[in-house]
C-alpha cells in the first residue's frame, strides 16, 4: 500500500538553507546538504527545495547546489522557484532533481505545464498553487507570494486552476493554503477536501501544520497523499520519527525508516 | 568488479543513477552508442518519460539490436525496465521484447491516484539474489503511470489498486520499476546486489 508522504520544505538562498520572517530578515539555518541529510536520516520521504532568491531576482536556479544534493542524497527531491521554461527545467532535472515545481510562471503562461509534461513526462511536473479565501468566500490564487510587495491576484478560482493545471499535464499538485500559512492551527481541511475531489493526481497539503494531530487530520479528512511543512520541522517542534510513530498508531500508512 | 556501463538514452535520472553507483564506490561509464557496450561487465538502462520517446531514442542511437544481443547482465530502471518487455500500451510502441508481457496503464480508481508516486512496499514473490538483504515489505520510491504485469519472472510485486511487477529477473535480465537511486537503503541494496550477484 502506498505510504502517505511527510515532506519538509527548505528555503534556499545562495546555497544555504534560510528561514525568513515575511520574506525579510533571513536567518541562516545551515548548509543545504547537511540539512538534507539530517532530514533523510530522520525519515523524511521527500524534500522540496525552494530557491527563494531565484524568482524575485529574475534569475534561474543555481544548478550547483542541486547537483551537490543529488550526489549525496538517496531520497527524492523537488526543486521549486525560478523555473519558467523547458531549458531551465531540463538543467535542474539533469543536475539530479527528481521533480520540478512551477507556480507563478504557470499561472502567467499555462501552456508551460504542457511543455514541461511533453518534455519530461507528467511525473516530473509539480504545480504549486498559492491560495487565499477572499471576502466572497471563494478561494482564489495568488502569484509571486515570495515577495509581499509583488504578490498579485490574477483572479482565477483555486479549484478551477487545479482542474486546468491537471488537464494541461500536472503530475502532482501542492496546494498551499496561505490563510493557514505559519499560523500552526492546522491544514485547511475543507479547501483540501474540495481540491481532492477534483484531483486525480497526487495532492500535497501545505500551510498550517503545528502539531502531529494536524497531519492525521489532513490525511484522514482530506485524503491527501502528502503533507508538507517547514517551520515545525526546522525548529524541531515536531521530530519526524515521532510524527511517523503517531501516524502509525492512528492506522495511517507511513514508511518505516 | 568489472566495468559498469550506464546507457544514456536521454533519461533525466541518468545523473542520479550515476551518483547512486558512486556512493557504492563504483565509477560508471556513461555510453550513448553500441560501441560503448563492448566489454561491459554490467549494463544499466535508466529511463524517465514516455515509452515511445524512450524507444525512439534507442533506435536513433543504434542501441536496439545491441541491447537485444547483449550478453552482460542488464538492469532496467523505471521506464528502462518497461522497455525490456514486448510492448507498451503507452503509445502502442514495440519494445525490446526481452521479457514476456505487455506494459499497461495503471487503472485509476477511488483512492488510487495515477501517477503512482511515493513509497510503496515490495512484496516478495519468489527468491532472487536481487533482494538479498531486503526485508519483505521494505519500501521503495515509485513514480510511474504504466506498469508491467505480474508474471513468472516477477521477483517482487507492489500494490497500487492491483499488483504489478516491482522487481523482475529472468536470467541476466533484471529490472526495477521503482527508483533504486532514490529508495534509500533498500535501493542501495538492490543496486549492490545487481553489481555483485552471480548470473
Amino acid at each position: 500500500m502506498l505510504s502517505r508522504r511527510i515532506i519538509p520544505c527548505l528555503d534556499v538562498r545562495d546555497g544555504r538553507v534560510v528561514k525568513g520572517v515575511r520574506f525579510r530578515d533571513h536567518v541562516d539555518m545551515g548548509d543545504i546538504v547537511e540539512l538534507a541529510l539530517r532530514y533523510r536520516d530522520q525519515g523524511a520521504d521527500e524534500l522540496v527545495f525552494y530557491d527563494i532568491g531565484a524568482s524575485p531576482e529574475g534569475r534561474s536556479v543555481d544548478y550547483a547546489w542541486v547537483e551537490r544534493v543529488a550526489r549525496l542524497i538517496d531520497i527524492p527531491f523537488c526543486v521549486a522557484g525560478g523555473i519558467r521554461d523547458v531549458e531551465t527545467a531540463r538543467r535542474v532535472l539533469h543536475a539530479g532533481a527528481d521533480k520540478i515545481s512551477v507556480n507563478s510562471p504557470a499561472l502567467e503562461r499555462p501552456p508551460l505545464i504542457a511543455e514541461l509534461a511533453d518534455a519530461f513526462g507528467v511525473q516530473c511536473v509539480v504545480v504549486g498553487v498559492d491560495s487565499v479565501r477572499e471576502a466572497d468566500g471563494q478561494w482564489r490564487v495568488r502569484t509571486n507570494t515570495g515577495d509581499p510587495s509583488r504578490t498579485r491576484a490574477p483572479g482565477a478560482r483555486t479549484l478551477d486552476w487545479i482542474a486546468e493545471a491537471q488537464r494541461l499535464g500536472a503530475g502532482e499538485i501542492v496546494l498551499n493554503c496561505m490563510d493557514q500559512d505559519g499560523v500552526r492551527r492546522g491544514y485547511d481541511v475543507e479547501q483540501l477536501r474540495q481540491a481532492r475531489a477534483l484531483c486525480g493526481v497526487p495532492l500535497v497539503a501545505s500551510g498550517g501544520a503545528g502539531e502531529p494531530q494536524h497531519f492525521a487530520d489532513v490525511f484522514e479528512q482530506a485524503d491527501v497523499d502528502g503533507a508538507l511543512a517547514a517551520s515545525v520541522f526546522h525548529s524541531g517542534a515536531i521530530p519526524i520519527p515521532e510524527l511517523k510513530r503517531f501516524l502509525r498508531q492512528r492506522q495511517i500508512e507511513v514508511r518505516d525508516v | 568488479m568489472s566495468s559498469v556501463v550506464v546507457v544514456d538514452a536521454g533519461g533525466a535520472n541518468l545523473g542520479s543513477v550515476c551518483y547512486a553507483l558512486e556512493r557504492l564506490g563504483v565509477q560508471p561509464r556513461v555510453v550513448t552508442d553500441a560501441a560503448g557496450l563492448e566489454g561491459a561487465g554490467r549494463v544499466i538502462l535508466p529511463g524517465v518519460g514516455a515509452a515511445p520517446e524512450g524507444m525512439r531514442r534507442l533506435h536513433a542511437q543504434g542501441l536496439v539490436e545491441p541491447l537485444r544481443a547483449l550478453q552482460a547482465p542488464l538492469l532496467g530502471i523505471c521506464l528502462g525496465m518497461q522497455l525490456l518487455y514486448e510492448r507498451s500500451e503507452e503509445g502502442e510502441v514495440e519494445c525490446l521484447g526481452l521479457l514476456q508481457g505487455v506494459v499497461h496503464r495503471l487503472p485509476a480508481a477511488p483512492g488510487i491516484r495515477v501517477p503512482h508516486m511515493g513509497w510503496n512496499a515490495l512484496r516478495a514473490m519468489r527468491p532472487s539474489a536481487l533482494l538479498d538483504g531486503v526485508a519483505d515489505g521494505a519500501s521503495a520510491y515509485f513514480v510511474h503511470s504504466y506498469a508491467a504485469p505480474v508474471t513468472a519472472d516477477t521477483v517482487a510485486a507492489s500494490d497500487h489498486g492491483s499488483l504489478f511487477t516491482a522487481v523482475v529477473q529472468h536470467g541476466r535480465l533484471c529490472g526495477a520499476q521503482f527508483h533504486p537511486e532514490r529508495s534509500a537503503a533498500t535501493g542501495a541494496h538492490i543496486l549492490r546486489n545487481f553489481l555483485e550477484m552471480d548470473f
